[in-house]
């Protein structure tokens, strides 16, 4: 067997199947979204669903809700990725156990923290009993509002206790991989620890990190569980507006709900074609 | 750098305790809440306790055990599956160089990042034409789609730490291609092989949308249960079927935990977007 029949032989299986699933589910969705269904007798192509789209004020309300929730959780999981990558190097008593807590988010299900979000955030949750008892709140009500809020706060707060954990694990074996060596050196010609941080650190964990964030943004701007259980009905995230729409008995909302899904996917790839753009520029390669 | 700088510092202390403090929270509620009758603001702990979140549970009627018997049985499919195309193409993305290489990683990879919304969507019509919407096949299939890139994906970081001159060898000694791979390949990627085929069992396992979608309410899964409970509030079954949805995650967590600290190759391969 020559190397290319190999190689073939070995690829075949697996892309043949994603061609038929991904991309064929894919052309489906876009015909859909031009408003060519045939099996319910609508044989028009046009791209009305995609001009209404835009024309939609909910549609609009929900992206930016979509946004700020992937990018401010996306950010601050990077910060404190990192915050507590560096401290978990660090020897202390009870590290093991420790270690084993910081890692334990990345396997939990997102639908098993919304409920515990539910539990602990909401008005009538366990934070507010604590703070009860403090004598903080006398009245239930006094409790920030911070599930189903304005801001999607309990929607992050369960991003960040998923994402952590996962770009936090690849922070620390970054630091593994790159020992003390780098860092020894610039502090004995004389840099301050923030500098060490700044200018020995930082570089070389930020471009390590960066296909984890496009990750956990892309998850962030695409998932539904999270927003729906801990997010409002009004203006709600790109992901369930979409499945409202899908789901509506209304077949001509059908286009509508495609055309928002393929914006989605669109919005995504864009995403990701410009990062990997970015990062040519940036090593001068590909 | 003198030896206490490796020590750790009261700062640090403070994200430790942090951590722990925000890793447990959201979970130690859910242990408690399935054994209350009664449990109001402001009190700490339930007035009343109750198992009759449990007893409904075991009752044949409440569709919970058939849920379990759905996502174990779904689950169990998608990571065989996934397992017997991804081990392939992962080794020929991880120990083989060749023209369109990247584009084909980046095809690969793609069904992970991009939403699946849309595809979903568009493959639900096609499945409902040929009878595989409402069906357990039906939603295997689709679930394959976001653990195949991920196994391939995992498989090529681990091929590419792997030394292809062992296999030389075997076959220069007269192993049939078979054979080497049986004594030689196998258990050098089977830990690998392992840890990928769990965490492809845990996205099936806890896929929501996607069943949803296409099982179109019959094909009923834990995560779909749980699901409705969580959206209809209810402190109690909610948090019963949370723990129940949760074992397999810590089950698979004790036995990987030491391939993810560190230098774990498995992940390695996601350093290709």
């Amino acid at each position: 067997m020559t190397k290319r029949t190999t190689i073939v032989l070995l690829l075949f299986p697996t892309i043949s199947v994603l061609v038929l699933l991904f991309l064929g589910g894919l052309a489906m969705g876009l015909m859909q979204s031009f408003g060519y269904m045939p099996l319910i007798g609508m044989n028009d192509f046009n791209i009305d669903a995609y001009g209404s789209l835009f024309g939609d004020q909910e549609f609009l309300l929900s992206l930016a809700l979509t946004l700020w929730i992937s990018i401010s959780s996306t950010l601050l999981t990077m910060v404190l990725a990192i915050i507590t990558a560096l401290a978990f190097r660090k020897t202390f008593s009870g590290k093991r156990i420790a270690n084993f807590l910081y890692q334990f988010p990345i396997t939990i299900p997102h639908i098993v923290i919304a409920v515990g979000t539910l539990l602990v955030f909401s008005q009538s949750g366990m934070a507010a009993r604590f703070a009860h008892q403090a004598g903080l709140i006398a009245d239930q009500n006094q409790f920030p509002v911070v599930v189903s809020d304005k801001l999607g706060l309990g929607i992050i707060y369960v991003y960040l206790w998923k994402q952590i954990p996962f770009v936090g694990v690849i922070v620390l074996s970054i630091l593994q991989a790159m020992g003390n060596n780098y860092e020894e050196l610039a502090r004995s010609l004389g840099a301050s620890k923030w500098q060490a941080f700044r200018h020995v650190l930082l570089p070389t964990i930020i471009p390590g990190i960066l296909p984890a964030s496009i990750i956990c943004f892309s998850f962030t701007f695409g998932s539904y569980e999270v927003p729906f259980l801990l997010g409002r009905p009004y203006p709600t995230v790109i992901s369930v507006l979409a499945m409202r729409l899908y789901q509506d008995v209304d077949l001509n909302a059908r286009p509508q709900a495609m055309a928002t899904a393929v914006f989605m996917a669109a919005f995504i790839s864009i995403m990701v074609v410009l990062y990997k753009r970015l990062l040519g520029k940036m090593s001068g390669r590909r | 750098m003198d030896i206490e700088d490796t020590k750790a510092s009261p700062l640090h202390w403070i994200v430790y305790i942090g951590v722990i403090v925000s890793v447990l929270g959201p979970l130690i509620p859910q242990f408690i809440w399935p054994f209350a009758k009664s449990w109001f603001f402001p009190d700490l702990l339930p007035s009343v306790w109750s198992v009759r979140a449990w007893e409904y549970i075991a009752n044949p009627n409440s569709q919970v055990l058939e849920a379990v018997w759905n996502s174990l049985v779904i689950a169990v499919l998608v990571t065989c599956i996934s397992v017997l195309l991804g081990v392939p193409a992962g080794k020929a993305l991880g120990m083989y160089r060749f023209r369109g290489k990247g584009l084909v990683e980046l095809f690969i990879l793609a069904p992970s990042i991009i939403p699946g919304l849309a595809v979903t969507m568009g493959i639900h019509v096609v499945f409902i034409r040929l009878g595989l919407s409402d069906t357990l096949l039906g939603v295997v299939l689709v679930h394959l789609i976001p653990t195949i890139p991920y196994m391939t994906i995992s498989m090529s970081g681990i091929f590419a730490n792997y030394d292809p001159d062992f296999e030389e060898q075997a076959r220069s000694l007269g192993a049939s291609t078979f054979k080497t791979f049986f004594i030689i390949t196998l258990p050098a990627i089977f830990p690998g092989i392992v840890t990928g085929a769990m965490f492809a069992f845990l996205i099936s396992w806890g896929q929501y949308l996607l069943t949803v979608l296409i099982g179109g309410g019959r094909v009923i899964t834990l995560p779909l249960l749980l699901f409705s409970f969580a959206a209809s509030r209810d402190n109690a079954f909610m948090s019963a079927l949370s723990i129940i949805f949760l074992l397999p995650a810590i089950i698979i967590l004790f036995f990987t935990s030491k391939f993810l600290s560190g230098k774990s190759s498995s992940m390695g391969g996601f350093g290709t977007i």
